[in-house]
């Protein structure tokens, strides 16, 4: 029995009445056609009718909410928001949601409204099934959040409404940490609010009784779901949602958003899309907020040329956090964060507390900060993107943004940490690190002015992550695959998902997916003799329950402090265990150390001692500076929007004398000694320093895209004989040095730039590099663990990790000769296209410049490419030429051996 | 054209063994010149549909993968005699699974020459309708070859799989390679899934009794030889 009628009362509560909502319930919106569905009253927007941009005037409180809950209002001396009203109204039509709100702006509260008021009419508590009781009431609101502590906090706020009012409502989590036997009572007893993750929701619709359990749900609140959509939890999640819509077909959902730039977009996550057809949510859009004071941090100190550490403006910094009650010291990498926190301190006569939080920091410890914060205990807090999201931090009046923003909407996230009341303005002041980033900043915040957003686009979901949910519906109740087929493409992400795409995927659960069809009788998953796919054996359910979830974090070493076993590096004497624990850090960074490095943790900086099985030994250093400088670069690579910007106001005279002085003087020598490139333009300029001759380009695309790019034009230029040698890449530029006279080449004619960045490198170049590419077995690896091909978990093996008992790389080689059109080598490829390769952007870049690379001969280096060329030596140079690394390692022995 | 002539010159390197010198191929092969004789150890044949009976559908190339490899060795130095160092079958049943053309494939590359299959803990019964010859060990001059090493003087072993890792400012490399200190060496793992254990593993220190082995790694166009010392 499948959604059942809430009572008469509870419709009349908020303003329905029941014969509307017995039709919709009666309504089967898959037999409808797209134009039927208003009057179902499923969301009845179907393109190219504009969505309700809601205007936010509702109609008046007293119509929407009941006395009980206006009278709260009233004791706390509040009044119901117009965003908040405007949600209850949409939940009285029936209809499903986006609000786009700012921080602060009572979004939780305003996302529970109609739940609370739901459910603020009792109904008869239980019943008795004959072998035991059930509740009559059931799941009602399912809650999802991309944070576990959120989940818990957004528990504890409800609470305050539900106690003061005396509602009879039921609140729990459900999280990784839920111990096994509540989650079995949840099951059977559910709660009347649920609040959870995504992983959580696909492993409930995976059990037997998800039909059972969600047969009642009347309403789905997704939170910070700019942040959920842009990742495969994401896709997981819209899976997920289109599993809930076939279950409790009358579900609407309610989505809570900073802003983004596309809302319409968002909101079709919302809601079923119809065959053919496009479908979105109503969009409610809270005005209201006050806008950002943001300013430019206006050093009196020199401006470095490059770098990320902002430590020129440090004394700066310092006097900002000492004026202000509360700060929050964002910056984009962990190191970042180690190494400012350090500095601060060592300049901190006045004791200030300052505190650092990022997320490889031990949890007591990173708790310890959450608390001393929300207690106002602390003056500052250095942090990364750990704390973009979510949890309320109280009073933060100051937001110190240091490097570059990298995008607007995500500086407008951070901004909103500051100040968390609604009808206050935050004030935040950037700090660039160097003279690029005074141009990244100053467009950041006429982005701001404008609110002009940079959040990307919905994601076309990842194959990979359909494999694992097939998985998880086989793991349920048996599928037919039409009938799946049809119910993944209501999932927006899915929406243009080809049949022949699903079977490979289907027919991969099964069997692999292999050409050479002879794992049939290992199969996975099998159909029975109505066509009815099932999982074969309990085990592979119990594997799938173990391995659900689309993060697949990096190997994380465990970061334990000892003392110095000093002497030569060569000694093996043993160390002393035990030791305190500072944090976790990635494997791969480890690999790259050699025993008597120096680098940067946990704020202070270590000497790497030894690796002993997953524990990484380091000692105190006395050093003054780390030798391995591990900015390795932020996750986030400078958004299109704001490289669109800055090329603009690079072409924009004018604009320069909103740029600090020296910046401007910076921009004026370049134009008198090379050229200052234009919007549409490609700037190439060649020049000779020392015994080697040097490229640089500058196409403002980000440091992924522009690293792909430097591997490929390192490739056609060693076809050209130029001998390159290597390159490096940031976020504004690339330059390349090597043996060949460039400029001589060029003009004889013997490299022609224009051919030379003709889109055609992303054809045979790109296939030939991709194959041998590390990042590219990184991608495979990930889709391999997310789709179930090899187990992140298993019942088994705890035995040790270091035992690989084979590697993901040697199956990517074998696939890739074998049946190079698999479909995970298709996931990982769309993968590379729009993660770490960038292969859309350089793509889009390289059709806009063709035809129009402008060179430069130059004597010597030019202003511009200065920043560049200080890389060079500083941030590891990238390419993965394994000979001339063991090379080189050979070379040093034999150094050694002549010595 | 010149990547390719710099692949022939620098295809391998040289190990010396107990006094006899053997090449060290870039595949991962051993070829005793004077005696024309190569070595390959730690095939695991079939490995992938090992997994697959336990539910991990690893692709099911792994075999041709291995054998396409093993041909372009054989083909390059066209020895007299073949010894597979153990481990060739990843599991006990796993030649019955070898598929027909496979099997035809291991066939064409025993005929004209010597085939001596040394048994291993993953195959220790090898089945007698697979050509060639089935031993525990062989011992040519003052070379002996057996599946898992002891650390007598003259001794080719496998078993261990070694790999290794080098690392220079903030980068690194690992790969598999062959280790050898003079008088012993164990040799890497053929198999396309065959994974590795690092040579700082306490398994190598048992085999070589001083700290001085070198680990001969396997580059995409030569071997390079680093002391065991300075790798990961």
């Amino acid at each position: 029995m499948r959604g059942e009628s809430p009572s008469p009362a509870a419709l009349a509560r908020v303003g329905l009445s029941a014969r509307r909502a017995d039709r919709s319930l009666r309504l089967n919106w898959r037999n409808q056609k797209p134009g039927a569905l208003d009057e179902a009253g499923w969301t009845p927007y179907v393109l190219p009718v504009p969505p309700r941009l809601s205007p936010v005037l509702p109609e008046p409180a007293a119509v929407l909410l009941p006395d009980r809950f206006e009278k709260w209002f009233a004791s706390r001396g509040w009044s119901p928001r117009a965003h908040q009203l405007a949600l209850l109204e949409k939940a009285r039509d029936d209809r499903s949601a986006l609000l786009i709100a700012p921080t602060g702006a009572g979004k939780t509260l305003a996302g529970f409204l109609p739940t609370l008021v739901e459910l603020s009419t009792p109904v008869p508590q239980v019943i008795s099934t004959g072998r035991s009781v059930r509740r009559t009431g059931g799941l009602h609101t399912l809650y999802i959040s991309p944070l576990k502590a959120l989940a818990v906090d957004i528990a504890r706020n409800l609470e305050m409404p539900v106690a003061e009012m005396g509602l009879p409502v039921k609140v729990e989590t459900r999280t990784g940490d839920t111990p096994v036997s509540r989650r079995q009572r949840q099951r059977r007893y559910p709660p009347d609010i649920l609040l959870t993750t995504p992983e959580q929701l696909a492993l409930l619709l995976s059990s037997d009784d998800a039909p059972y359990l969600f047969a009642s749900l009347k309403r789905i609140v997704l939170d910070e779901l700019h942040a959920l959509v842009t990742s495969k939890r994401g896709d997981l999640l819209s899976l997920g949602l289109s599993r809930l819509w076939k279950l409790a077909p009358d579900v609407r959902a309610i989505g809570l958003s900073a802003t983004v730039a596309e809302p319409e977009e968002l909101a079709r996550f919302l809601v079923p899309q119809p065959e053919g057809g496009r479908a979105a949510a109503d969009t409610v859009i809270a005005g209201g907020a006050t806008p950002p004071v943001v300013e430019m941090l206006d050093t009196r100190e020199r401006l470095p040329w490059a770098g990320h550490t902002a430590r020129h403006a440090l004394p700066e910094i310092y006097q900002l956090i000492k004026a202000n009650k509360t700060t929050l010291v964002f910056v984009n990498t962990r190191s970042q964060a180690e190494m400012l926190f350090q500095e601060l301190w060592r300049m901190n006569d006045d004791g200030l507390a300052i505190a650092l939080h990022h997320g490889s920091l031990d949890v007591a410890q990173r708790r310890k900060v959450e608390d001393a914060m929300a207690a106002g205990r602390l003056r500052a807090v250095v942090c990364t993107s750990s704390l973009d999201l979510g949890v309320d931090w109280g009073d933060v009046d100051l937001v110190v943004n240091i490097g570059a923003p990298k995008g607007s909407s995500r500086l407008m996230q951070r901004i909103g940490r500051a100040n968390h009341r609604f009808d206050e303005a935050s004030r935040a002041v950037l700090v660039p690190a160097n003279r690029f980033e005074v141009l990244e900043c100053r467009v950041a915040i006429d982005a701001i002015a404008e609110n002009a957003q940079d959040t990307p686009p919905l994601r076309t979901g990842a194959l990979d992550v359909l494999a694992q949910h097939v998985l998880g519906c086989a793991c349920g109740e048996p599928f037919l695959a039409d009938e799946l087929y049809e119910e993944v493409r209501t999932a927006a992400p899915y929406a243009e998902l080809l049949r022949g795409d699903f079977d490979d995927v289907v027919d991969f659960v099964a069997t692999g997916g292999y050409a050479l069809k002879t794992y049939e009788r290992f199969a996975r998953i099998k159909q029975d003799k109505q066509g009815r796919w099932r999982v074969a054996n309990p085990a592979v359910r119990q594997s799938y329950r173990l391995n659900v979830g689309t993060i697949v974090e990096e190997t994380m070493l465990k970061v334990k402090l000892v003392r110095s076993r000093g002497g030569g590096s060569g000694s093996t004497g043993v160390i002393g265990r035990g030791g305190r624990m500072l944090g976790q850090i990635e494997e791969y960074f480890i690999e790259g150390l050699v025993v008597g490095d120096t680098f940067v943790f946990g704020g202070e900086i270590v000497r790497y001692e030894a690796l002993v099985e997953d524990e990484v030994y380091v000692s105190r250093a006395n050093d003054g500076d780390a030798k391995v400088p591990s900015y390795m670069g932020g996750k986030f690579p400078l958004s299109t929007y704001l490289a669109e910007r800055v090329r603009k106001l690079l072409d924009d005279r004018r604009a320069w004398n909103a740029l600090p002085e020296q910046v401007r003087d910076w921009l004026s020598l370049q134009r008198d000694f090379s050229r200052v490139p234009a919007m549409r333009e490609l700037l190439v300029e060649t020049f000779p320093r020392a015994d080697k001759h040097y490229l640089v380009c500058y196409p403002f695309e980000g440091r992924l895209a522009h690293q792909t790019l430097g591997m490929l034009l390192t490739r056609r230029l060693e076809r050209a004989r130029a001998r390159p040698l290597g390159f490096v890449a940031n976020e504004y530029a690339v330059a390349i040095w090597g043996l060949g006279d460039l400029s001589f080449m060029v003009r004889q004619g013997m490299v022609d730039l224009n051919a030379l960045f003709d889109p055609d490198m992303l054809g045979d170049d790109l296939e030939a590099w991709l194959a041998e590419s590390a990042l590219m077995k990184r991608m495979f690896r990930n889709c391999a663990l997310i789709s179930g091909l090899i187990a992140r978990r298993s019942t088994s093996d705890e035995k040790n990790r270091r035992q690989v008992l084979f590697s993901t790389d040697l199956v990517y080689d074998v696939l890739r000769k074998h049946q190079a059109d698999h479909v995970l080598l298709r996931a990982a490829r769309a993968d590379a296209a729009t993660g770490l390769l960038d292969l859309r952007r350089l793509s889009d870049m390289l059709a806009r410049i063709h035809g129009h690379v402008t060179h430069r001969e130059l004597g010597h280096v030019s202003p511009l490419a200065v920043p560049v060329m200080l890389e060079i030596g500083r941030e590891s140079v990238y390419g993965e030429a394994a000979d001339e690394l063991l090379a080189e390692a050979a070379d040093d022995l034999v150094r050694e051996a002549m010595s | 054209m010149t990547e390719k002539l710099a692949l022939a010159v620098n295809l391998q390197g040289t190990l010396d063994i107990a006094g006899v010198t053997m090449l060290a191929d870039l595949s991962g092969a051993l070829f005793w010149e004077d005696e024309s004789l190569l070595v390959v150890s730690d095939l695991h044949l079939e490995k992938g549909s090992s997994f697959a009976t336990r539910g991990v559908l690893l692709p099911p190339y792994d075999t041709a993968a291995t054998l396409s490899r093993l041909a372009a060795v054989i083909s390059r130095h066209d020895p007299r005699t073949v010894i597979a160092l153990g481990d060739s079958f990843h599991d006990r049943n796993a030649h019955e699974r070898l598929s027909d053309i496979d099997r035809d494939a291991i066939g064409a590359l025993q005929a004209r020459r010597d085939w001596i299959w040394i048994s291993g803990n993953h195959d220790p019964a090898l089945p007698s309708d697979l050509g060639g010859v089935v031993a525990s060990e062989v011992a040519v001059g003052p070379i002996v070859f057996r599946h898992e090493p002891t650390g007598a003087v003259g001794e080719i072993a496998g078993h261990l799989h070694p790999k290794a890792r080098v690392s220079a400012r903030g980068r690194s490399v690992e790969r598999r390679c062959f280790a050898c200190d003079g008088e012993r060496a164990v040799m890497p793992a053929f198999g396309a899934y065959a994974g590795g254990l690092s040579i700082r593993d306490q398994a190598f220190a048992k085999i070589f009794p001083t700290a001085g082995f070198v680990a001969h790694l396997l580059g995409d166009r030569r071997v390079h030889s680093i002391a065991a010392a300075r790798c990961y």
